[in-house]
């Protein structure tokens, strides 16, 4: 054989399709853990935007354990074979940096909005914001301990949801719980996509 | 900072930053020609064995490691980025650098504003479920 096996097995790799979804919901409602449960790597970060010194001016109420902030964009990789693989971003965090938005969500297959009942008004802004843009969605309630359990109807009653978008009781530290959400999300596309052609 | 360092005025390592600031690598470019195709999930392959840009003495340290980077796996933007830890926008004027010097290539994700075809879909739901 001329050529060393490295150059074989090179050329015939595929390149990968890559997709990817969206993790929003509030600060603190749990995006890097949902990420970080299905991911096969360690969540990894992008971009470090916010030092240290921009802490003091975050509201932690609520989520006082909390101690540092997602200021970037995390994000966790799943290859679903070879040449299939689903990338998971979390988005940042806070208002301020919502031009990241609009880059995340270019492309993106669909959204997965996590929310925390305790500040379930944290979610209005990330819910406006893929309804506007047609991003198919599912609104993943994370049940954290200590929190109220509210039904998925009450939930939807209050962030005012279209019928179709599917409200999912979730926890985010449970791989198979996630993954019901995941897929739930790329149903939806499926279904949303349908309803278009 | 570590604890103990708290309160104390002179940086050490880490938290001083870093020794070249990002921008500089860039020669001070923020943007690339090529950046309308460096979706954070595009994918940078450098496929070919016959190149040998360590030799090249334009490209940087940092040119050099996107490029071993990515041929050892195929590497989205987003893990170069973290990879070399720097940020997105650094990473693509470099990205860009390479492309234009045919030492990679990107392969695109699906285009924006079109979403996959449904077979991808179901491929993708039921790769989820066999997780």
């Amino acid at each position: 054989m001329v050529y060393g096996h490295s150059d074989m097995g090179r050329s015939h790799v595929v390149d990968p399709i890559t997709l990817k979804i969206l993790v929003a919901g509030g600060f603190g409602a749990g995006k890097t853990t949902l990420v970080g449960a299905v991911s096969e790597i360690k969540p990894l970060r992008t971009e470090e935007l916010l030092s240290e010194a921009g802490r003091p001016v975050d509201d932690i109420a609520g989520v006082e354990a909390k101690t540092t902030t997602t200021v970037a964009m995390d994000f966790g990789r799943i290859t679903l074979r070879e040449d299939l693989v689903l990338y998971l971003f979390g988005t940042p965090g806070q208002d301020r940096f919502w031009f990241l938005w609009d880059e995340l969500a270019t492309g993106a297959l669909g959204a997965v909005v996590l929310a925390d009942t305790r500040r379930l008004e944290d979610c209005f802004a990330a819910v406006d914001y893929f309804e506007r843009r047609g991003i198919a969605f599912t609104v993943a309630v994370n049940c954290f301990q200590g929190a109220n359990r509210y039904p998925e109807d009450a939930v939807r009653d209050a962030l005012d949801l279209d019928p179709g978008t599917p409200v999912i009781l979730c926890d985010a530290r449970e791989r198979e719980s996630v993954k019901s959400v995941l897929i739930s999300v790329v149903e939806h596309a499926m279904m949303a996509s349908a309803a278009r052609r | 900072m570590s604890a103990d360092g708290e309160g104390d005025a002179r940086w050490f390592d880490d938290a001083a930053g870093p020794v070249v600031r990002p921008y500089a690598m860039t020669r001070g470019r923020t943007r690339s020609a090529a950046e309308g195709k460096l979706d954070l999930i595009a994918v940078v392959v450098a496929d070919s064995v016959n190149h040998m840009p360590v030799a090249d003495q334009t490209l940087s340290p940092e040119h050099i490691d996107i490029v071993e980077l990515s041929r050892d796996s195929p590497q989205s933007v987003a893990e170069l980025a973290a990879e070399l830890d720097l940020p997105v926008g650094v990473v693509r004027v470099l990205i860009g650098d390479l492309l234009h010097a045919a030492l990679i290539r990107v392969s695109r994700p699906v285009p924006p504003a079109e979403l996959p075809d449904e077979r991808i879909l179901r491929e993708v739901i039921n790769g989820l479920r066999a997780l």
